[in-house]
């Protein structure tokens, strides 16, 4: 079971400038959590509370998680999660 | 530290933001990785359509990651415009941005200073501001 996560520029002082790295889990949640393990402090950067935080992205196979369950959403062996910061302000 | 800026480029954002007023305009220029060049132009939809908040929808965020990935790109310039206040990043700028990389440029295009325009550029790293100067090019 691997999962392909691509991480932005913004996190990837946790992965050591890796651009690609990969998890396991059933779920978005389950992978965050070894990512988590694998990388301390970058689920932080991810989940406020135990939801995605509102400024980051995340797709799995190009779909927004917003739309697909969220934390829930299921992953299976060769998905591929993309995090990318919001381009958002005021 | 200077942002280095075509003026076709500058002229094109002032353009967009006085086409999408009263709303926040809002768009980036992307360049080849490492060069830190602003080259290629992509006005962006402002998916909030708000006076107030700009942001990119998410698959518009997704396919232009995708497209500056494939043509080995980065993104040089995020740039948005302040309607109704001044050319400088709100709260809500600083708790977004995510991209410490890239050149914040903000235009102001709000009416008390009107035709004048104010066009401003700055580093936003981790919560911290850092005005820069702008380098206006043929």
């Amino acid at each position: 079971m691997s999962i392909e996560v691509r991480i932005p520029t913004i996190m990837r002082p946790f992965t050591k400038d890796q651009k690609v790295v990969t998890a396991t889990g059933a779920t978005l949640s389950a992978a965050i959590t070894d990512l988590d393990n694998q990388y301390p402090g970058i689920g932080d950067r991810l989940l406020e509370n135990g939801v995605l935080r509102r400024f980051i992205n995340v797709y799995v196979n190009d779909e927004d998680v917003r739309f697909s369950g969220a934390l829930d959403t299921a992953l299976k062996s060769g998905d591929s999660i993309t995090i990318l910061p919001a381009v958002a302000g005021g | 530290m200077t942002l280095e800026i075509s003026s076709h480029f500058v002229d094109a954002i002032l353009n967009q933001s006085r086409a999408e007023y009263p709303n926040e305009a809002c768009g980036v220029i992307v360049g080849p990785i490492g060069s830190g060049r602003a080259l290629r132009m992509k006005p962006m939809i402002n998916a909030a359509q708000s006076p107030v908040f700009y942001e990119f929808a998410a698959m518009d965020l997704l396919g232009l990651y995708r497209e500056i990935d494939d043509r080995d790109e980065e993104i040089v310039v995020i740039y948005h415009s302040h309607p109704g206040s001044e050319a400088y990043p709100s709260h809500t700028d600083i708790a977004y941005a995510g991209e410490p990389g890239a050149h914040y440029v903000l235009v102001s295009t709000r009416a008390e200073i009107a035709p004048v325009t104010e066009f401003r550029s700055f580093r936003i790293i981790d919560g911290a501001i850092i005005e820069e100067s702008v380098a206006i090019t043929d």
